[in-house]
């Protein structure tokens, strides 16, 4: 017997090894200091040279989630021992909680205003690229071309007609607008990557659906559809982190009720300076994608070399 | 079972034209066969049998009923595709009970017809297997599976064989005229196979450029094609072209090359003009009594018979003769032609001149 396949030496292990290494500390590092951050106290999270070992405190999140207000040490007194754990972290500060703070709702808000617009990019995608990979359109090509130019300059250039037509059509500051906005951005992606999935599926498991006496539209979603999964998962994927992570359109377009939650993190800042409370939105901020991202994984992993490679 | 009509068919697509106008009749529990090289139109006019694709303009008849603007899915017809097309994400079980779900058929029901389909196709054994692993052969087995457990009107097979093994092909090819044979349905078969048509097919439709060429059993057009196109696809090596400018008359038993006479079926039309007698490889005869002679360039050998190549004043033409025949390259021998077994061609449209032996063969297709 005798292989073609050349086996790595060991020299070449040892160096591909390391430099798969040295990249995953590069890309995972500014997520550690984030997290770490997270846990720090104020004064260690300014403090240099940086401190690698600290003591870890919850600062940063009982801060992330209230609103606290300075009291004299009369009124301290009348207060009365603290009750809680979190009382006592800013007691140390001479301050008690006054309430919540908007986190939670920016952050339910990135969570529907997100998983909403995915979930309708890929709906609306997945229908158009059907038809564009499947059906005689007149104009196919120009049209695929159309909306692929929407995507040829920084959506933010269109920011001030946006601004104006939601404004008129009473849509800023609302869900809603935020969804289709989103949606309207995400749609070329998810049209064109999708068309690609369906080309590759071979429209004879259609006919053959279609012979056994199912419908056109059954055909469609018995058995396109669960072909088409892996293209879709990979698809909202790559919806969800646009439409997560998305800055500028949301700082434009919502202040109070619809506000996304990567506008509302740098506010945390406040006066006080509180880059742990920052961090731990920051981390908390990222727990949704990695955890739909790792649901997906499996589909992404085959999705990224399934719809790239023509026949 | 049902009997298939098929009346002017026509396919454009765009400027293209598939399918000129097809017109025959399948008649019930046939075995038919759509014949011709790939581009002809075959594959597109079963798929307008089929209801895949809708005729620009024509008719289809399923029992005098006309589908021909019909949803595939009300023809009541089953289809085996080239690649199979077995739905990946199913098993074995349910690739071959999906169309009866569809019908409502109870499940206690669904289970006895697969079952008895299964022992048809002896595939009991890989009923619970998802099709993914399958070979070609048990593949091919499912998708007829999938198709005759709905015992539906036709079966429509485009290229079936196509995508096994050539030493696989010969069995399944059996294995489904066998099929047929037992369950006596009327189906369509799309092959640009010719040795497949003649071999499976009780009759066979010849197909080139979007046209029916000739449309008969298959002895009728191997001894007798109404064309040059059939005469030269049909048979292996094909039938030979003597080429020759001269004149046959109505009535005629003969014609002379180069100052031979042949014999020739009479004839029940005359053409003057560019003209072409046509004869099979084992209807030449080598005599040395023939004053028409011949060149031998090559003989190769076949087993029982061989292939004598000879250069004659009017082309090369190939003899099927025993083995046993002595010939040596570089000899010139005599030439003679069976004469009950010749045609004359129009050589200008390859259409066929209407003598007293093909007279039923021309006016049928």
């Amino acid at each position: 017997m005798s292989f073609s396949v050349t086996h790595p030496s060991l020299r070449q292990k040892w160096i591909a090894g390391t430099l798969v290494i040295l990249y995953a500390l590069l890309t995972i590092l500014p997520l550690l200091w984030i997290i770490a951050t997270g846990f720090k106290s104020p004064s260690d999270a300014i403090a240099y040279p940086p401190k690698v070992v600290f003591d870890p405190t919850l600062e940063g999140y009982v801060n992330l989630f209230t609103t606290r207000t300075r009291m004299t040490p009369e009124a301290l007194e009348e207060a009365g021992p603290p009750q809680t754990w979190y009382d006592q972290i800013v007691r140390q500060y001479d301050m008690v909680i006054s309430g919540p703070s908007r986190y939670g709702e920016r952050f339910l808000n990135s969570v529907i205003i997100g998983f909403g617009s995915t979930f309708l990019s890929v709906f609306l995608g997945t229908l158009a690229a059907y038809g564009f990979s499947r059906f005689k359109v007149p104009l196919k090509d120009d049209l695929m071309f159309f909306i692929l130019s929407t995507r040829m300059m920084p959506p933010i250039a269109v920011a001030i007609p946006i601004f104006l037509m939601f404004r008129q059509l009473g849509l800023s500051d609302t869900h809603l607008g935020m969804i289709l906005l989103y949606t309207a951005v995400n749609l070329s992606l998810s049209v064109w990557l999708l068309k690609g999935f369906i080309d590759e599926i071979p429209v004879e498991y259609e006919e053959a659906a279609l012979i056994d006496g199912y419908t056109r539209f059954q055909a469609f979603y018995k058995v396109v559809l669960p072909q088409a999964a892996t293209g879709i998962a990979s698809t909202a994927i790559f919806c969800l982190i646009f439409s997560w992570n998305e800055y500028a359109f949301a700082v434009l377009l919502t202040s109070g009720t619809a506000q996304t939650a990567p506008p509302f993190i740098p506010t945390i800042i406040g006066v006080g300076k509180d880059w742990p409370a920052v961090a731990a939105g920051t981390t908390l901020f990222l727990v949704p994608v990695m955890v739909f991202t790792i649901l997906l994984r499996k589909h992404l992993l085959r999705g990224i070399t399934f719809g790239a490679v023509r026949k | 079972m049902a009997q298939i009509r098929i009346e002017h068919l026509r396919k454009d697509f765009g400027s293209f034209t598939a399918v000129k106008s097809s017109s025959f009749t399948i008649e019930d529990g046939e075995f038919f066969m759509l014949l011709g090289p790939s581009g002809c139109g075959k594959t597109t006019t079963l798929r307008m049998m089929a209801g895949l694709e809708l005729p620009t303009s024509g008719h289809i008849f399923i029992d005098d009923e006309e589908v021909s603007q019909k949803p595939a899915s009300q023809r009541d017809i089953a289809f085996v595709f080239q690649m199979f097309a077995l739905y990946p994400h199913m098993n074995v079980r349910k690739n071959i009970s999906y169309p009866l779900y569809n019908q409502g058929m109870p499940r206690a029901q669904i289970k006895e017809k697969i079952a008895e389909v299964a022992k048809i196709l002896r595939i009991e054994d890989i009923l619970d297997r998802p099709v993914g692993g399958l070979s070609g052969g048990d593949r091919q087995r499912v998708a007829l599976g999938r198709a005759i457990v709905r015992d539906p009107k036709a079966f429509f097979m485009d290229e079936p064989l196509g995508a096994l093994d050539a030493e696989f092909r010969e069995h399944m090819a059996e294995e489904l005229r066998a099929l047929h044979d037992r369950m006596e349905a009327t189906t369509v078969y799309v092959t640009h196979d010719q040795l497949e048509a003649m071999q499976m097919g009780d009759k066979i439709v010849v197909m080139n450029h979007g046209v029916v060429e000739q449309f008969g059993v298959p002895q009728d057009i191997y001894d007798w094609p109404a064309t040059k196109f059939v005469a030269d696809f049909i048979g292996s090596p094909p039938m030979n072209f003597l080429d020759f400018e001269g004149t046959v008359a109505n009535g005629a038993t003969s014609v002379q090359l180069s100052g031979v006479d042949f014999q020739i079926p009479e004839m029940l039309t005359g053409l003057q003009g560019d003209l072409s007698l046509g004869v099979r490889p084992e209807h030449v005869k080598l005599t040395d009594t023939s004053a028409y002679r011949g060149e031998v360039l090559a003989a190769e050998y076949l087993g029982t018979t061989q292939i004598v190549t000879l250069r004659t004043d009017h082309g090369i033409i190939k003899a099927r003769l025993s083995s046993s025949t002595n010939v040596r390259e570089g000899e010139t021998v005599g030439v003679d032609l069976d004469a009950r077994k010749l045609t004359v061609f129009d050589a200008q449209t390859g259409h066929a001149l209407m003598s007293s032996a093909n007279k039923e063969v021309l006016t049928h297709g």
